[in-house]
């Protein structure tokens, strides 16, 4: 039965991966950088969803809304100011670099306004706990909302890229920006879409990973975010499905090892699981093989 | 072709004696007493920053590989000549040939971490490569964070449970202890120790990027196929540049370390590794005089900023950006080239 409970954990906690793994992966598909600002914008989306729930008594509902806005405007604000005059730079460190400059700047920011404290976060989510086979298994509302809330985002994403002309646009200014704009398309536009997904679905992420484990700080989003990048790259990066099946993966291997194994090495094993996948696959789990050619 | 040999020779000079003249007017204020304690504390760090950002830049400048893990081998460097001034204290005193072989063991080590790292990792191919580096980084710091050694007189032991669990004598020393780290290494690093590696680090960096060697690994960067086609071996040359980065990392951790009281793990985190590539980049990506530069200032920095209180990092961050932006963007450098002309001129077309 524990072994059950450690494996509905991981589920839940790998769901949240694979909910930031989506928007990272979304927005490595397009703009080919690694947002290292991304688990920032987790953290701002829990900092909003908390302050609204505590300072104006919101409805919760109404409060992870809230949050979702604050972060897509967030994702657009950083992408127009810090990321779009580096596009065309001669290196692609350049905007690498700026990223963790808004990464910096985001935690001081936030750590400016709300102290270093941590602040206890109050869950949002109406479920109650699920108790099996006599209260020997006990299923928390918030794995719940968290396993559906990501099989959900990643249906609707799937159809939203597969079937709206939106989508169909990001997939093609993510193979060629110079042919996608001859057709037509508004590349800065479909840029900007894309981080404002990716980031509303990071304040979603934010407001369940907080409502998993309430303690909140400036430092919260960074260690979610790196995981993230991880089952992004594990899954293949740039594949919807790759970036979910990595999230859950990543987030079992890492539960499971910290029951089983050691809790200080549980992250050195997620690591090593990643990097044997990387040597077998060189491209993750579902992604593309590109042939290089002369 | 002669002259500009004697050019790159010659812009070779300069860096090493804008070096030698910074210790010179450094020593000269410390003894005059113009300088703060504060600062005083910095100068080892300094050179300690100086070197990974030098060898650091070699992986990404000179070998075009982006590496998020460099803190992992300065991390094996620091530990391993930890452990080894700490188990020599008392049959060598000597402390300039200790302290110098502590120096090539930390290297040596973090070397052999390097090859062993590269060997698979190097197959990969940019952001892949990129999070491997990471990953591994992040490996060597949770590892050394869990492990126990202990030394009596049966000999050494070693653990990854806790400290009581290494069994040892009563008589029995604990050496590392888990997260708790080194405690009481002895302090060898000083300034002129620590310039002296810059100037050595410099000199095996420099070389090596004019050598034979050195070229090919340049040409392997700048384009794969075309390198291996004149029967350049890739793997060959990408580990080299890899393993000698590694080597002066671990130098560098070496001296960072017997700087301190207590050696903890967790400062060798993924951070480390981002500040050192925000040296490299904002220096000049394959440019060692500006990683210098770049190394000494964004370290001065948040000192100079320590009036400022709680808005020290977040005036760094902001500082940080603009300068990506006023040295990257295209609309940027156009507009310095139209404004201010000359003085910028030639550092805006070297970023291209």
């Amino acid at each position: 039965m524990s072994f059950l409970s450690y494996l509905i954990n991981g589920i839940s906690l790998g769901s949240v991966y694979a909910i930031i793994a989506l928007g990272y992966t979304m927005v490595y598909g397009i703009a080919k950088m690694l947002n290292f600002a991304h688990g920032d914008v987790i953290m701002v989306g829990g900092y909003a969803c908390l302050m609204l729930v505590l300072n104006l008594n919101a409805n919760p509902f109404v409060a992870v809304l809230a949050a979702i806005v604050v972060c897509t405007v967030l994702g657009i604000v950083i992408e127009s100011v810090a990321y779009r005059p580096l596009r065309n730079a001669a290196s692609p460190l350049a905007v690498l670099i700026t990223a963790i400059g808004v990464s910096y700047l985001l935690q001081n920011i936030v750590l400016l306004i709300f102290g270093s404290n941590p602040k206890s976060f109050q869950t949002v989510v109406p479920i109650p706990d699920l108790k099996l086979a006599d209260g020997a298994l006990t299923i928390t509302g918030e794995a719940i909302a968290t396993i559906l809330c990501s099989v959900i985002i990643m249906i609707v994403l799937t159809l939203f890229i597969n079937k709206t002309k939106a989508g169909q646009a990001m997939l093609a200014v993510a193979e060629d920006k110079g042919a996608a704009q001859l057709m037509g398309i508004n590349v800065n536009g479909t840029i900007a879409l894309t981080f404002a997904i990716g980031s509303g679905l990071a304040a979603v992420a934010g407001v369940l990973l907080c409502s998993s484990y309430p303690s909140l700080t400036p430092y919260t989003g960074s260690m979610p975010g790196i995981k993230a990048f991880v089952a992004a790259v594990f899954g293949g990066i740039g594949s919807i499905p790759g970036a979910m099946i990595g999230g859950i993966l990543l987030g079992v291997i890492e539960i499971l090892g910290k029951a089983y194994i050691s809790s200080q090495l549980a992250d050195a094993i997620v690591f090593a699981v990643l990097i044997i996948v990387l040597l077998v696959k060189p491209t993750g789990l579902l992604g593309k093989q590109i042939q290089e050619k002369v | 072709m002669m002259n500009k040999m004697t050019k790159k020779t010659k812009s070779n000079l300069i860096t090493y004696l804008i070096v030698i003249a910074a210790f010179v007017i450094v020593q000269a204020m410390v003894s005059t007493g113009h300088i703060s304690s504060l600062f005083k504390g910095l100068l080892v760090p300094i050179c300690v920053y100086v070197i990974l950002a030098l060898s650091l830049n070699l992986v990404v400048g000179i070998s075009g590989e982006l590496s998020l893990g460099h803190a992992g081998f300065m991390c094996v460097g620091a530990f391993a000549s930890a452990l080894f001034t700490k188990c020599t204290s008392d049959a060598i005193t000597a402390t300039p040939i200790r302290f110098t072989l502590a120096i090539l063991i930390g290297a040596a080590m973090a070397a052999l971490f390097g090859l062993l790292i590269g060997i698979p990792v190097l197959r990969l191919k940019g952001d892949y490569l990129a999070i491997v580096t990471l990953a591994f980084g992040e490996i060597i710091k949770n590892v050394v964070n869990a492990f126990y050694i202990g030394k009596d007189s049966h000999g050494f032991h070693f653990t990854m449970k806790d400290q009581f669990s290494l069994g040892m004598e009563p008589d029995g020393q604990v050496l590392l202890n888990g997260p708790q780290g080194i405690t009481g290494v002895t302090k060898d690093s000083s300034f002129l120790i620590g310039v002296i590696l810059i100037l050595i680090t410099l000199f095996i960096v420099l070389n090596l990027i004019d050598s034979r060697d050195g070229r090919a690994i340049q040409a392997i960067r700048d384009n794969r196929i075309a390198a291996s086609t004149v029967g350049i071996s890739i793997t060959k040359y990408k580990l080299m540049a890899f393993t000698i980065s590694a080597a002066l990392a671990g130098a560098a951790g070496a001296l960072y370390s017997h700087n301190l009281a207590t050696l903890q793990a967790s400062k060798f985190n993924f951070n480390t590794s981002i500040l050192v590539l925000v040296f490299v980049v904002l220096g000049g990506i394959g440019n060692m005089r500006g990683s210098i530069i770049a190394a000494v200032l964004l370290t001065v920095l948040p000192e100079l900023l320590r009036g400022l209180a709680d808005l020290r990092m977040l005036i760094y961050a902001i500082i940080l950006i603009v300068m990506m932006l006023f040295n990257w963007a295209p609309k940027a450098l156009e507009w310095r080239e139209r404004y201010l002309g000359r003085i910028f001129n030639k550092s805006a077309k070297e970023g291209k």
